[in-house]
């Protein structure tokens, strides 16, 4: 863990480091006005989701049970089996390779399938955000997914296997961010 | 008399580019001899005006002193233009009317915004701020506890990566500098310094990046790198002066100066110190970018070097031949703006506009280029560069790079693309309508 002290040295390190002028490290009296709070006590609100599975909670769904949660609940927006309208397709998509303008959908652009639970969990849905459980965010994505054919029709998604689901665009990404991005100063390591 | 003026100013060396560009130092000399070309020039061409006589507001008391102070009633027709006025369950734009105002600020009411779920009522007595995660102790911030800390002020500008989506359409689009980049304005923000903050956390060496969170209702989440969190990042409170608009964040948004407006989270609520990226839906999906063939750039950040010019443009009119000034923004999220080059002739030759002090990184840098309009065709374009040694690229070079449409775009609300920085060019013809082209 870095001190105080180190932070400075850290900081300074960073604006001798860097070509572009930036603003002097912060230094002098420290105002100490946070609060101290657990981890425990943010819980509620920390609800991130990573791809390599960080962060996505207990719990489990199948498709099965996710097609009746979402006649109830998402097919006003999403159409009958997530062929859209009003709103996104949750289902096919062109190939991206037909064009800078492809609508991205879940199938033909999503690199990640946590991204799926993470969205659903946080946003969806859109009038009632976060009042699905887990359970029911785990069935939902189940029901995508399987809609999409990226998993079997009776296949239980939960925190150890939906990480491992392969979405087809995965690898389809350059990552512009550190390489491409050479006015950002880098940490030292 | 007239006559003369108008011969002086024909042979004055101070046309620096073709189609009646002049010097930029005119302003700089401010020489009686300029003006009095300059406007000799006007005198030889048009009327004498009108004797004077006082108007009825200079005869009597004017109106009542407003608490708040708003327009006039004849600028009611400057406002931002909507795309979802009926509040519909979906992003909502309002966008920056470029064309009917100057200078290198824009005043809070017409700052662009986008919101992806509406905007939310925040109490600031209620809200708070948590860092947490990859630090030795989380802590909580409230708005009264932020106002206690020191303080910094700077210009910066905010883009959406999506500003000038109708660029990429394989025809020009016919549309105003407010609908072709609308999404891009420019403001002084005060704050906090997020790495201010993180030095009372402290940082596990574990952290790389930040994830940074609204309190809005779909929680919009974005992945930051660490060295952005610590370089020039703020917690943002104030806007030109004022506390944040509804729309902006209030009462707190993160400010990370030159890139992509999404990742300046909004009505911020959360920073977790993480050591990868969260891939969240706007990160993972929406800002991130189709290339010709397929593959997809993720993780752009950067509103690389860009200009336009916002006088003359699409939807003015030009009234006559004779002197102009051309004016714009330019701006780069990789730094300071070193150079702006305009053409009256489509590129063809090239005159280098004065840029308005103070040029300061990653904020408009106001550019002007006297001109003087023969009434003849004209095609302007302006072309910037930055001292990262950045340069707006020419269109085909963009193109060939990023792509354009397969048909033409007919929504200039749509968003085909993101992140294109490329050139725009105003066509006048000779009844004095601009027209947006391709050059």
């Amino acid at each position: 863990m870095f001190t105080p002290e180190r932070l400075v040295i850290f900081a300074a390190a960073l604006a001798l480091g860097a070509c572009a002028v930036m603003a002097p490290a912060p230094t002098g009296p420290k105002p100490g006005l946070g609060k101290p709070i657990s981890e425990a006590d943010i819980a509620a609100w920390d609800i991130n989701a990573a791809p390599d599975g960080t962060g996505l909670p207990p719990g489990r769904g199948t498709p099965a049970q996710g097609a009746k949660i979402y006649v109830e609940k998402c097919v006003v927006c999403h159409g009958e089996k997530g062929t859209g309208k009003p709103f996104a397709r949750l289902v096919g998509g062109d190939p991206v390779s037909s064009g800078i303008e492809t609508p991205k959908t879940i199938a033909n652009f999503w690199g990640y399938p946590t991204m799926i639970f993470d969205f659903t969990r946080r946003a969806m849905p859109f009038q009632a955000p976060r009042t699905l459980t887990d359970d029911e965010v785990y069935a939902l994505t189940a029901y995508i997914l399987a809609l999409n054919k990226l998993i079997g029709e009776n296949d239980e998604m939960n925190a150890q296997t939906l990480p491992r689901v392969r979405m087809p665009n995965r690898d389809n990404f350059i990552v512009r961010f550190p390489e491409l991005t050479p006015s950002l100063p880098r940490i030292p390591q | 008399m007239a006559g003369d003026l108008s011969k002086l100013v024909q042979e004055a060396p101070v046309a620096v580019a073709g189609n009646g560009l002049l010097d930029r130092r005119v302003f700089l000399r401010g020489g009686a001899a300029f003006a009095a070309a300059l406007s000799g020039y006007a005198l030889a061409r048009t009327a004498a005006a009108e004797p004077l006589a006082d108007d009825p507001w200079s005869r009597e008391t004017g109106a009542v002193t407003p608490a708040l102070q708003t327009p006039s009633r004849f600028e009611k027709h400057v406002t931002r233009t909507l795309s979802n006025p009926k509040n519909d369950t979906r992003t909502s734009h309002a966008r920056t009317p470029h064309h009917l105002v100057n200078g290198t600020f824009t005043p809070n009411s017409l700052h662009f915004t986008i919101n992806h779920s509406g905007i939310p009522d925040i109490d600031p007595d209620r809200h708070r701020l948590v860092i947490h995660g990859l630090v030795r102790q989380p802590l909580v911030f409230t708005l009264d506890a932020l106002e206690r800390y020191p303080k910094v002020s700077r210009m910066a500008f905010i883009e959406c990566g999506g500003n000038s989506a109708p660029m990429f359409s394989n025809e020009p689009v016919q549309a105003t500098t407010q609908a072709l980049h609308g999404l891009v304005s420019c403001a002084e923000w005060t704050g906090v310094r997020l790495a201010t903050l993180l030095e009372e956390t402290g940082i596990d060496p574990a952290a790389k990046w930040i994830v940074a969170e609204g309190a809005d209702s779909l929680a919009l989440h974005r992945s930051v790198p660490l060295a952005k969190a610590l370089d020039d990042a703020m917690i943002a409170l104030y806007q030109n002066g004022e506390r944040l608009m509804p729309g902006n964040g209030y009462p707190m948004r993160l400010l990370l100066p030159g890139w992509e407006g999404n990742m300046n989270v909004k009505f911020l609520r959360r920073v977790k110190l993480t050591d990868q990226p969260a891939m969240s839906y706007y990160e993972g999906r929406t800002y991130s970018q189709i290339l010709p063939g397929g593959k997809a750039y993720r993780f752009y950040f950067v509103q690389e070097v860009k200009s336009f010019i916002t006088h003359p443009s699409y939807g003015l009119k030009m009234k006559g031949p004779g002197y102009y000034e051309i004016s714009g923004v330019a701006y780069s999220g990789d730094g300071r703006i070193t150079k702006v080059m305009v053409s009256a002739d489509g590129g063809r030759t090239w005159g280098e506009a004065a840029l308005q002090e103070p040029v300061l990184s990653k904020a408009y840098t106001r550019f002007r280029m006297p001109w003087r309009w023969d009434g003849g065709p004209a095609v302007l374009q302006s072309r910037a560069w930055d001292d990262a040694g950045k340069v707006q690229p020419l269109r085909a070079e963009f193109v060939a790079a990023r792509g354009q449409t397969r048909k033409p775009v007919t929504n200039p609300l749509g968003f085909v693309n993101q992140h294109y920085n490329s050139l725009t060019s105003w066509a006048v013809d000779s009844n004095g309508e601009i027209k947006h082209v391709y050059a």
